[in-house]
């Protein structure tokens, strides 16, 4: 499978406090992968460097062979890179469907087109009922539904989740994963960053573990969980005993 | 030019900016820890003085030693309008940025009208205390006293601020400016806190209020000014920085001296408005703004 | 600021849309035929000025509603329309109907001048930037001889021009200047309707919500920003030159002073921020009752005008934070039709 983003040897501090160094992996065209580690491991520092919020200090970060890193977020999403935030950020002040029309319109520029690209996007994600709720009043489970609904309007290639499942019920997590499947379906490839590792292990292809801002160590997710420098770093001494 | 022209007015705009640094720090000081701009800070200036001069009026004492009554009478219109508006305005579930604007505006506009109501629209001054007239001559600079005194008052006013954020009540403000709903986890009672914080900003500009008074003429329009000026002086020192406003308070009273007296006193407020622009420039959360 | 909601949240249907533009086109006639069976002048004169700051509060809310740039400085746009059109008028002799235009192209640079530096800035600290940027250049005209400082400009009635539409002069009939600012404000009104339909109501709505989640979906937030100001910085000095035109003498304290910067967005607070309705509503209550008071109570020069006024806002801003327009309940009850 060929490579669709490449991550080579970012490194990124802030104050002195190095979040990533030298990280290097790759993200395979179709496939969901999962970007673990303990908290302060640099995952979400990461995901701000390959969507553009923030730019590496060094390294470089390719996008289908193109360079960009460096690039401001609105170029990265107009490329093809989606992301969801790790606390919501919906706009409050429109309805879910204003939401989703938002994010049509990186690609649309007529607000017919972009309402009909809006409510299949609804429909796909299971939101479609909910089109004329204003933001504000969804459940915590809904919101990070809009948030991925939000992001698929932008029509990626590349989804990248910050902990959409945290904080969900196992139900709410079920569901959530059933619609992660359905977007890779799609030909989307996901990037995901997640802690309900039982959830996690069954659905993502491969894994990259990430500890002090380097990586640990990347392969299928049976093996890394069996590694033992990744059971010493990330899961701690409970599950090193079991 | 001579040199003691120049070391006159940079000695005014000194004093001055000191003044303007102590009004600032009443409207910083809400700021940092409820995130309010209070667009009424200039009419509870000119509260200030006209209860300064009420005062004054009644007892013939000399505004020096009015200070403890005009700011203890100032804390109480702060803990009342947080109480009566601001708490309610905090909690409104729209337009909560523009609410807190437009209640303190319309505030603003209330306590202009009930001071016209009260005190027409002439201008008034204190014309006869213990300073007033007199002045300290040193070397060829002469300090007019009132301002000097006003200078001294507000250097312990600032003093005592920074002795406040070191108490107990200090470390609340500070713990209910991080995070408003934490405290109320370890039983602090937000709204009491904000309550004390915004009669303690209010105080301060009692403070300034009841020294400005002594040489500055009053009229229900005089806020206006002041509060454009502290507006400026805030946002120059950064939001919620009790230095910021010292620092800036200066800078701004010095700006102003020095386009008095090298460009054009009609446009002493261009000067200091560019500054502020032109810091902002490069830092836009001002000179020591975190926010 | 926190990105709050401003804006009961609905979504534009087309059926909607459509029921809001035959909606406006019935209250402009209506507003159009108003003056015809009122004759005396004070009236006529209250009514040109509500809906005067009904298109100038739309104007503001263009940027300060939809966009959430709460601009403090619009007195700038206000009084370099005003100053751009007068000034071709006497020293140039253009017709304030070119000279309006003029104005309002000056004023819309003005504004993306300001942006530029300004919308770098977030909340209060744009807000009280674009307070001083108006009162920079209120002292900056105040002291501008050229134009003639603090004394201001007088606009003569050119006798041999007689009565015109072209030069925008009426002797003593104020009906054609009803018609004037009552274009005004259906054009500002209109632009808002486009906005709210198109691309860009979104975009800038999601900029005033959050600009990081906006900018994450490809949304360009700095030049979303500079489009609004562009615009309603048009719109707030084409308002500027048809005042300078309808008083016929103007000086920075009437047109470039602070008090304009808070009551050109006054209205729409009041009304309703980032709605269509809003400005409309907010002017229709606030104007005529603020002239009201003050011609029956502010003549005693004691302050109860002003008393009222800000008591007023103070209530309205606590009871109708979402503003007057919200009472309109039947419009959020809408199904969506799409």
């Amino acid at each position: 499978m060929p490579a669709l983003l490449e991550v080579d040897r970012v490194s990124k501090s802030f104050g002195g406090v190095a979040a990533n160094v030298e990280i290097s992996f790759d993200v395979r065209q179709g496939e969901i992968l999962g970007l673990i580690g303990p908290n302060g491991a640099g995952k979400t520092s990461l995901f701000n460097s390959i969507s553009g919020a923030v730019v590496p200090d060094s390294g470089e970060i390719r996008f289908d062979g193109q360079r960009i890193s460096g690039l401001p977020p609105e170029e990265c999403a107009l490329r093809g890179i989606a992301r969801t935030f790790q606390v919501v950020r919906s706009f409050d002040s429109m309805t879910v469907l204003d939401n989703v029309m938002v994010g049509a319109f990186a690609r649309h520029g007529r607000a017919r087109a972009a309402m009909k690209l809006a409510l299949e996007t609804l429909a796909f994600t299971g939101l479609a009922s909910r089109a004329d709720t204003p933001a504000v009043s969804l459940s915590p489970a809904e919101k990070r539904r809009l948030e991925v609904a939000r992001a698929l309007a932008t029509e990626p290639r590349l989804l990248l989740l910050d902990e959409m499942l945290t904080g969900l019920t196992p139900t709410e997590a079920q569901a959530g994963v059933a619609l992660i499947r359905a977007v890779r379906d799609r030909g989307i490839t996901v990037m995901m960053v997640e802690h309900v590792m039982e959830v996690l292990l069954p659905l993502i292809d491969r894994a990259v573990v990430l500890n002090l801002g380097r990586v640990l160590t990347t392969g299928a997710p049976g093996d890394v969980v069996r590694d033992p420098e990744v059971i010493r770093a990330y899961l701690g001494d409970r599950y090193a005993a079991a | 030019m001579s040199l003691s022209l120049f070391l006159q007015v940079a000695v005014g705009g000194l004093l001055m900016g000191l003044i303007y640094a102590l009004v600032a720090a009443g409207l910083s000081l809400i700021f940092g820890l409820m995130d309010v701009v209070n667009f009424a800070h200039g009419e509870l200036l000119m509260l200030a003085m006209y209860a300064t001069f009420v005062l004054w009026q009644f007892s013939g004492l000399d505004p020096l030693l009015l200070i403890p009554a005009v700011s203890l009478l100032l804390f109480g219109a702060g803990v009342a309008i947080y109480r009566l508006l601001i708490q309610r305005a905090l909690s409104v579930r729209f337009n909560r940025g523009m609410v807190q604007i437009f209640v303190t505006f319309g505030l603003a506009i209330l306590i202009r009208g009930a001071a016209q109501f009260v005190f027409s629209g002439e201008f008034q001054s204190i014309n006869k205390s213990w300073l007033s007239g007199r002045k300290l001559d040193l070397a060829g600079v002469f300090l007019p006293l009132p301002q000097l005194a006003a200078a001294i008052v507000c250097l312990i006013a600032f003093g005592a601020l920074l002795l406040i954020s070191r108490t107990e009540f200090g470390r609340a403000l500070e713990a209910t400016r991080e995070d408003r709903d934490a405290v109320a986890l370890i039983g602090i009672d937000r709204d009491r806190i904000f309550a004390l914080g915004w009669g303690l900003g209010t105080a301060t500009v009692g403070v300034a209020g009841a020294m400005l008074a002594g040489f500055y003429y009053v009229s229900p329009n005089v806020g206006a000014n002041f509060a454009l000026i502290a507006y400026v002086t805030v946002a120059l020192g950064g939001f919620g920085s009790l230095m910021g406003a010292l620092v800036a308070g200066l800078l701004i009273g010095e700006t102003e001296a020095m386009t008095a007296l090298f460009v054009d006193p009609a446009l002493k407020q261009v000067g200091m408005f560019a500054i502020y622009l032109l810091v902002l420039m490069f830092r836009p959360r001002g000179l020591f703004g975190t926010m | 600021m926190e990105a709050v909601p401003a804006r009961s949240a609905q979504t534009a249907s087309p059926a909607r849309r459509r029921r809001e533009l035959v909606t406006g086109a019935v209250l402009l006639v209506l507003l159009a035929l108003l003056p015809l069976p009122i004759h005396d002048t004070y009236t006529r004169n209250l009514i040109i000025i509500t809906i005067l700051f009904a298109g100038l509060a739309q104007a503001w809310n263009i940027l300060g509603g939809y966009c959430g740039q709460i601009s403090l400085g619009h007195s700038l746009y206000f009084g370099v329309g005003a100053y751009v059109s007068a000034l071709l008028l006497t020293r140039a002799g253009v017709p304030p109907v070119f000279g309006m235009l003029a104005g309002g192209a000056v004023a819309g640079a003005a504004a993306l001048l300001v942006g530029w530096p300004c919308f770098r800035l977030s909340g209060h600290y744009y807000a009280i930037a674009t307070v001083v940027v108006g009162e920079i250049f209120y002292l900056l005209f105040l002291n501008w001889d050229f134009i003639g400082g603090a004394t201001g400009v007088n606009i003569p009635y050119k006798r041999a021009l007689g009565e015109s539409w072209l030069w925008m002069q009426f002797r003593t009939d104020k009906l054609p200047f009803h018609m004037i600012v009552l274009g005004f404000a259906a054009l500002a009104w209109l632009v808002a309707w486009l906005i709210e339909g198109s691309r860009w109501g979104y975009v800038w709505r999601a900029v005033k919500d959050d600009p990081i989640a906006a900018r994450s979906l490809a949304v360009r937030v700095f030049p979303s920003k500079m489009a609004a100001a562009a615009i309603s910085g048009f719109l707030t000095g084409m308002g500027g030159a048809i005042y300078a035109q309808y008083v016929g003498y103007i000086d920075p304290d009437s047109v470039m002073s602070g008090q304009l910067s808070i009551l050109i967005p006054l209205p729409a607070v009041l009304g309703g921020v980032g709605t269509l309705w809003g400005p409309v509503i907010g002017a229709a209550v606030l104007i005529p009752l603020s002239e009201v008071s003050r011609s029956y109570l502010g003549g005693s020069g004691r302050g109860v005008d002003l008393m009222i006024y800000g008591g007023l806002i103070v209530l309205v801003a606590l009871l109708r934070p979402q503003g007057l327009a919200s009472l309109l309940a039947w419009r959020r009850r809408d199904a969506r039709a799409a």
